[in-house]
């Protein structure tokens, strides 16, 4: 099959085969931010955003996301123009291995623009399908509390 | 207190914002062209041997390009346990065997054009079994059960191994006369712990990329805590001279000891050289479940003798531990259980460690962060929790009065090491009382304390404790070099064998390169985990990268700068022994003559003399400080149900210097919710026939954001005088707390106590349903 995605703003025409998934195809093409920790749908690390929703990519068909607008973490910042999200988690010392650390941005992304001053609690409830080994999670929350301040001051 | 001006700043993490940014490389993420994908079968069986494999059905696959199984692989027998040469572990291992030992052992690999056809075919395999009986029960296995290792296994160091009696590893050292001790003590508490079957879940599953450099070469992109490890075993297994072969680390999605195992690389390696094509295998998560590595379970009876006044006389320790179906880490996990526990106490004159593993058809255990210390500590801190209740002492006060002091030593130290003798060594660092003072005053200890606090309708409060040390690398075996060299702006590389997991070792090795030189950490550039361009390092496991690493670093960055401060004396005409170097530059004792380092570097590089301004270490440790850790928490237990919640954790932590106190926390709240999660829900189960069935996220529950409790870390800095600014190591131990802490609240809320982990809520039930029977029949 083919289809035209347009991720992170920009159109790609993509070839991929009927039963594969968004994130495979994703990540087939270039798009290797965007990590496999499960492929089941339980860890969070695929995450991204599609049409504005936020969707485990590896539970979604690629058919099912052609024409559609996706959202990576690289759509929300780059190395040279970090997201304050990216930014704080850095920071705080929140990012350990990293692997969890693209799918925590994008959990965050979407709990602030719908929830610019979240409680703790409503955090870790937004967190909660994202896994993380390393690092305790607590440093995460912390993170997300100082970003989602600076955001608000922006 | 001397100013820092990088050691314990808050630094950034110098790979953070690449990972944050999705731009940091893990292993799966880079590709190649005409890449083989690689997909393994597996044995559906727990023990059988393979009379036939069918490749039939294959035959039509478009797309399948070759099939690897026993009868076309040669047979080397070794360890994947990714150590130090000799290996402590059997070698109990080939590539692919004719027989199968666990539900998950590996039977062939296919390599294909795609992902998808590899993974097809591997199903399509036609194996033909013959069963044999077997084995799960460790102890059973030890009586007579069948034997599970290849028939030609053999230990490679002087050890105690019988394959024949399925006894994969025996340690036994003894101090002073423990049975005599035991027989006179006023009284004796005899218990018997299990710890369970546990999966790392590092979120990054086992990856592999072989592919070729310009000239040919093999080189092999992995996910592995052990790059110049698994060089070694790759040559040796395909038969090729180390220096043909290129292990690159790139970025890796946690290891926790899982990836310490050698066990893929050889096989990229096998389908990259025959077909001359770069190949790939990637593990999905219920491979990696099934199939990698788990912590090994163990079986420990603790007894103590107890003396008139209260104090331990006597303690012996008679561990079993299950290897599962390869004997990895089969010894020296084992031995850890005692060297890295016994010393704690060590006022105690007679002590006794005696440890089996043994082989059985469960899946394999490996290398785990806590590394025996972990079960050991099980046993050692409710051990305890009990005496000090039976003796109505306050368990802070006696952990203060007996553990290990600075300045004191323990015969264990000398007696049990990795798996031979160990290195004794005298503490120079130690700062656990304070430790067990502050954590305490962290959770309000006394006011909790046998209190019984309600906590809602139906729930009670208690509070535990449990207290623990670790190591910091392998004495005498461990070593780790670096180089480094001036570029002309003043910039500096900095090549380390060490390999960073995540746990932000790029960072803190060059903070202490950055603290020599006296330059902003941005200068340093880190390069690190390449065999080709960095030099040896054993890898990153037994709490060794800081103390062992980071002193090679040191050493490193010392001897470039007497280096550079030559130069300087030449610049300025002026005697070196003056000039120190200060914020990016060297100058004499009152400034008033200075140059940068730049000045310098384009000097040297340019000018006068030239010469390129470079330096190497090597680091080997005499002795391994220990960190120390307090670890406290508070549960609330419903005793309807059994729910055991955990509301607050503290942790008071030893760790030497930090280098980096936010990283160092990091550690210690990733090893903490590990641990609590382990203590509580973890479990890796099976069935009649040993088959895993929770291999996956949905059924093998690990602790998510929503279900951590309040955690307190508190850093308890002391000076350890060997170590990189003062630094020991901190990865480890703060997992090793969880497990009899909250075995210790739970008693402390309701009165039981579980000799048995993890403490579900159907473990706890049961058993205040037993205390409750015993209750209403006027029992205690
Ligand atoms: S990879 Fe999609 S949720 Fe884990
Ligand atoms: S930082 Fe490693 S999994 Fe989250």
């Amino acid at each position: 099959m083919e289809g035209t995605f347009r991720i992170n703003g920009r159109h790609e025409l993509l070839e991929f085969s009927e039963r594969a998934t968004l994130l495979q195809v994703l990540r087939d093409n270039g798009h290797q931010e965007v990590k496999e920790g499960c492929a089941e749908g339980q860890c969070g690390s695929c995450l991204v955003l599609l049409d504005g929703r936020l969707v485990n990519s590896c539970q979604v068909f690629a058919a099912a996301a052609v024409n559609r607008e996706i959202t990576t973490v690289q759509g929300l910042g780059t190395i040279h123009a970090p997201h304050a999200i990216q930014e704080a988690l850095v920071e705080v010392g929140a990012v350990q291995c990293g692997f969890c650390t693209p799918g925590m941005v994008m959990a965050a992304y979407y709990l602030l623009r719908h929830h610019p001053d979240p409680s703790e609690k409503e955090i870790r409830r937004a967190l909660d399908g994202n896994l993380c080994r390393c690092t305790g999670y607590t440093k995460i929350i912390e993170g997300i509390r100082l970003a989602a301040r600076r955001m608000r001051q922006a | 207190m001397t100013e820092y001006q990088s050691i314990g700043k808050a630094e950034k993490k110098i790979d953070g914002l690449s990972l944050a940014t999705g731009t940091g490389r893990f292993t799966a993420d880079f590709t190649a062209d005409q890449i083989l994908h690689l997909a393994l079968c597996y044995s559906p069986h727990a023990h059988a041997l393979i009379r036939a494999v069918d490749l039939s059905p294959l035959e039509e696959m478009d797309g399948v390009v070759d099939v690897f199984y026993h009868a076309n692989v040669p047979r080397i027998l070794h360890s994947t346990a990714g150590q130090g040469y000799p290996e402590p572990s059997p070698y109990d291992a080939v590539l692919f065997d004719h027989k199968v030992r666990f539900v998950g052992d590996r039977v062939a690999m296919v390599a294909a054009e795609t992902r998808e056809i590899a993974r097809a075919a591997a199903q399509r395999i036609q194996v033909d079994y013959e069963m044999l009986e077997p084995v799960f029960d460790p102890v059973a296995a030890l009586a007579d059960g069948p034997q599970v290792a290849a028939e030609d296994a053999h230990a490679v160091i002087p050890a105690v191994y019988r394959p024949e009696e399925n006894l994969a590893a025996q340690v036994e050292i003894q101090v002073g006369n423990p049975d005599a001790e035991l027989a006179v003590a006023e009284f004796v508490e005899r218990h018997d712990y299990e710890t369970q079957y546990a999966a790392h879940c590092a979120l990054e599953p086992h990856a592999v990329l072989a592919t070729f450099d310009e000239n040919g070469r093999l080189v092999i992109i992995t996910s592995t805590q052990v790059p110049f490890h698994a060089r070694r075993i790759v040559s040796r297994l395909l038969q090729l001279p180390p220096g043909r072969v290129r292990i690159v680390k790139p970025r890796i999605g946690g290891g926790f000891g899982g990836k310490q195992e050698v066990f893929l690389e050889p096989l990229a390696a096998l389908a990259a050289l025959k077909h001359g094509r770069p190949a790939r295998l990637v593990l999905s998560r219920r491979e990696v479940f099934r199939s990698s590595r788990t912590r090994h379970p163990m079986q420990i009876r603790m007894s103590t003798g107890v003396g008139k006044d209260g104090r331990i006389t006597a303690l012996t320790m008679d561990a079993v531990m299950n290897t599962g179906a390869y004997g990895s880490h089969a010894l020296t996990v084992l031995s850890n259980a005692g060297s890295k526990v016994l010393p704690l106490l060590n006022k105690i004159e007679h002590l006794r460690f005696f440890g089996r593993s043994a082989y059985t058809n469960l899946p394999v255990g490996g290398a785990y962060r806590g590394y025996g210390a972990t079960q050991g500590y099980f046993a050692l801190g409710q051990q305890v929790d009990i005496i000090t209740r039976r003796t109505g002492q306050d368990i802070l006060k006696f952990y203060k009065t007996w553990h290990i002091k600075s300045g004191e030593t323990s015969p264990v130290f000398e007696a049990l090491g990795e798996g031979k003798a160990g290195v004794g060594q005298i503490i120079r660092s130690c700062t656990l009382s304070e430790c067990i003072d502050r954590g305490a005053a962290a959770l309000d200890w006394y006011a909790k304390r046998d209190r019984h606090l309600p906590a809602g309708k139906d729930r009670v409060k208690g509070v535990g404790m449990a207290v623990a040390m670790q190591g910091s690398g392998i004495p005498r075996v461990d070593m780790a070099s670096a180089a480094m060299k001036l570029n002309e702006d003043g910039s500096f590389n900095l090549h380390v064998g060490a390999t960073d997991l995540g746990t932000g070792s790029d960072t803190i090795l060059a903070q202490i390169a950055a603290e020599v030189l006296q330059v902003d950490l941005e200068r340093i550039v880190v390069l690190s985990s390449d065999t080709d361009l960095t030099p040896f390092d054993t890898g990153a496991y037994a709490s060794s990268t800081t103390y062992v690493s980071g002193n090679a670093v040191r050493l490193c960055a010392e001897s470039l700068r007497e280096k550079i401060v030559d130069v300087a004396g030449a610049m300025l005409q002026q005697d070196p022994a003056g000039l120190h170097l200060r914020r990016n530059g060297v100058q004499d004792a009152d400034g008033t003559r200075k140059l940068t380092i730049a000045e310098i570097a384009a000097c040297s590089l340019y000018r006068q003399n030239q010469v390129q301004l470079q330096a190497q270490a090597s680091f080997v440790g005499d002795e391994s400080p220990p960190p120390f850790i307090a670890q406290f928490a508070e549960v609330d237990v419903d005793i309807r149900t059994g729910r055991v919640v955990v509301t607050r954790f503290v942790s008071a932590v030893d760790c030497g210097q930090p280098i980096h106190p936010r990283l160092a926390e990091g550690q210690v709240e990733g090893a903490v919710v590990n641990g609590i999660s382990y203590a509580l829900c973890e479990e890796m189960l099976f069935d009649q026939r040993g088959r895993t069935t929770n291999a996956s996220f949905w059924d093998y529950k690990i602790f998510t954001a929503a279900d951590i409790p309040e955690l307190v870390t508190i850093l308890v800095e002391s000076h350890e005088e060997t170590g990189p600014f003062g630094a020991k190591s901190v990865g480890e131990i703060a997992i090793n707390g969880p497990l009899p802490a909250i075995a210790n609240a739970i008693v402390d809320a309701v009165g039981v106590r579980l000799f048995r982990a993890p403490f579900t809520q159907e473990r706890v039930f049961r058993a205040l349903e037993e205390k409750r029977r015993r209750e209403a029949a006027g029992g205690p």
